[in-house]
């Protein structure tokens, strides 16, 4: 079943470009990487699904429900961690996560003190007087003290630590093996790499790609490293070389025996053949247009 | 529900020190009365006879000589400034104040229909404003009692009622300008208030600025005609009335469907 799914949403705000022609499918369990650079439009993306700004054009359903007639449904059925997380000054943490559950109309307190503890934050504080890394904390126990089927999360790890990003992900990992959908934003390559079943790039408001994140890590492009090289030059297939003192690595798309027969007109010592790091897939589709 | 407590909750310091202050400002005034009440021939003459200044405050249409025609005026000025500020800071926030703290990704994330927050939103502008009013009252009756006066308790309960009705008027007209803003005007909804109350003096002092009178909600509580005939005046109450549906509805209808850009 589908989770997600848009059909060609745009938004512009004025003339400005939002999202143009955004045509994406999450499937239900999915553990779902939305990647691009700062102001692609992933953020503009979420708050349209969440119903928070009206699509231009386009049209968009979240379980299988229109986002601008549905928004309540929908969004009792989402846990959202905004990518700026700011709660209302003078409150104490507690009174904020609980605040968030009686505006669902539900009691979460055992989950929130569950969350809480794995996260180590300091319940008693006041929301003023948390760091930015606390105050994520206190927006991810939002999102997720009330167990919902489907977590879009924008930006999730900005401002956590190493150890909390990792009970993060840990988290996310035990609800979606439950069942539920994951969603997240991010600009961290390695985090999608490393977490993510499926991703899909975006940039400029446009989706480049969308794909398992397996299928995206072999894109019949090879990583060679030849060392000890002597001579080289580029032939049809090659590109991104690198040159570090004698050794020669870059991409080559294209059959191997071709890649052999022209590889042995150089002189070299050694060489290595691999799939291309997920970081560097990305980082391809990032840089493409520039060229 | 849930929001609409929260929301009385997060304004109750604010709604706390303005209505004492005004309480007290009242009170002074009451208490000022006995003081001067002695003075009052001599100081009746010289009101009556401060030309336009006379018109605009209306002391010419009322007896100083007598406790409510000194009250309605003096502590009316109170009243109007000091609740019109109150009732306009109330309604410029309350809708816009999420999107300027930020926390309108919060909010309004959570599933609730976009018309049920505003809704709470003004029932916790209204009842705020109800809760003013019921201090202001209370503690002038006390005074008002202390010093021994026995006004006529309908005149008296009309003239808090007009300036009962201008504050919300006030507010409604705030909290529809709230809707269309990204950012808490608070200097737009005092200068708006401050604004109609000058506009009403205006048309205090010359006729040909009497229909000015229809602009602005301060005419509610013209003493003059509260006094003469127990009651208000309709014909304004009516465009009151109209103004204020005109801007529920626009706020409604703005807010369910506004942008919150980040």
């Amino acid at each position: 079943m589908k989770i997600i799914e848009t059909h060609g949403l745009t938004k512009f705000y004025g003339k400005s470009r939002g999202i143009t022609d955004v045509d994406l499918c999450v499937e239900q369990g999915d553990f779902f990487g939305f990647i691009g650079p700062n102001g692609a439009g992933k953020s503009t993306l979420i708050r349209t699904l969440l119903g928070l700004i009206a699509p231009t054009s386009g049209s968009a359903e979240v379980f299988g429900l229109d986002i601008r007639k549905n928004r309540t449904e929908i969004l009792s059925r989402i846990g959202f961690l905004p990518s700026e997380t700011n709660f209302y000054s003078g409150m104490k943490v507690k009174d904020v996560i609980a605040l968030s559950a009686k505006l669902r109309g539900k009691d979460c307190s055992k989950t929130a003190a569950e969350l809480s503890e794995r996260l180590e934050l300091d319940l008693d504080k006041k929301i003023e007087k948390l760091s930015l890394g606390n105050r994520k904390k206190v927006g991810i126990v939002c999102a997720l003290q009330h167990e919902s089927e489907l977590y879009i999360l924008d930006e999730p790890t900005s401002g956590l630590d190493p150890l909390m990003q990792r009970e993060f992900y840990d988290i996310l990992r035990e609800r979606n093996e439950k069942g539920a959908t994951v969603f997240l934003s991010s600009h961290v390559l390695s985090e999608i790499s490393r977490f993510c079943k499926s991703a899909a790039v975006i940039r400029e408001g446009k989706i480049l790609v969308s794909d398992t994140v397996e299928k995206l890590g072999h894109t019949g492009v090879k990583k060679v490293l030849l060392r000890g090289a002597e001579s080289f030059g580029e032939f049809e297939g090659v590109r991104d070389v690198k040159r570090e003192g004698d050794s020669v690595s870059f991409l080559y798309s294209g059959g191997a025996k071709q890649l052999l027969s022209e590889l042995s007109a150089f002189v070299f010592n050694d060489m290595n053949v691999s799939d291309p790091e997920l970081d560097e897939v990305f980082m391809h589709y990032y840089v493409k247009e520039d060229r | 529900m849930v929001l609409y407590l929260h929301e009385l909750k997060r304004s109750r310091l604010s709604l706390i020190i303005w209505s004492l202050a005004v309480a007290y400002m009242l009170a002074i005034c009451v208490f000022i009365y006995p003081e001067m009440g002695s003075q009052m021939d001599e100081m009746s003459a010289m009101f009556a006879d401060m030309g336009a200044f006379t018109e605009a405050f209306g002391m010419d249409q009322v007896n100083f000589g007598e406790f409510l025609g000194f009250f309605s005026v003096e502590c009316g000025e109170m009243m109007g400034i000091g609740g019109g500020i109150f009732a306009a800071i109330v309604g410029i926030g309350a809708l816009a104040k999420e999107e300027n703290d930020k926390t309108a990704d919060f909010l309004l994330t959570h599933p609730i229909p976009r018309g049920n927050i505003v809704l709470s939103k003004l029932l916790s502008a209204v009842t705020q404003i109800v809760i003013f009013n019921a201090v202001i009252i209370g503690i002038t009756a006390v005074s008002i009692l202390a010093i021994g006066e026995e006004p006529s308790v309908k005149k008296l309960a009309l003239i808090f009622l007009s300036y009962f009705i201008l504050q919300l008027e006030l507010a409604f007209i705030c909290f529809a300008l709230s809707a269309f803003m990204k950012k808490k005007a608070m200097g737009l909804g005092i200068g708006l208030s401050l604004g109609l109350y000058f506009v009403n003096i205006v048309s205090n002092i010359t006729e040909e600025a009497e229909f000015l009178k229809f602009v602005t909600p301060y005419s509610y509580t013209e003493t003059a005609y509260i006094m003469e005939n127990e009651s208000l005046e309709v014909k304004f109450l009516l465009i009151g009335a109209a103004v204020a549906a005109v801007c529920l509805f626009a706020a409604f209808k703005k807010y369910t469907s506004k942008d919150i850009a980040n």
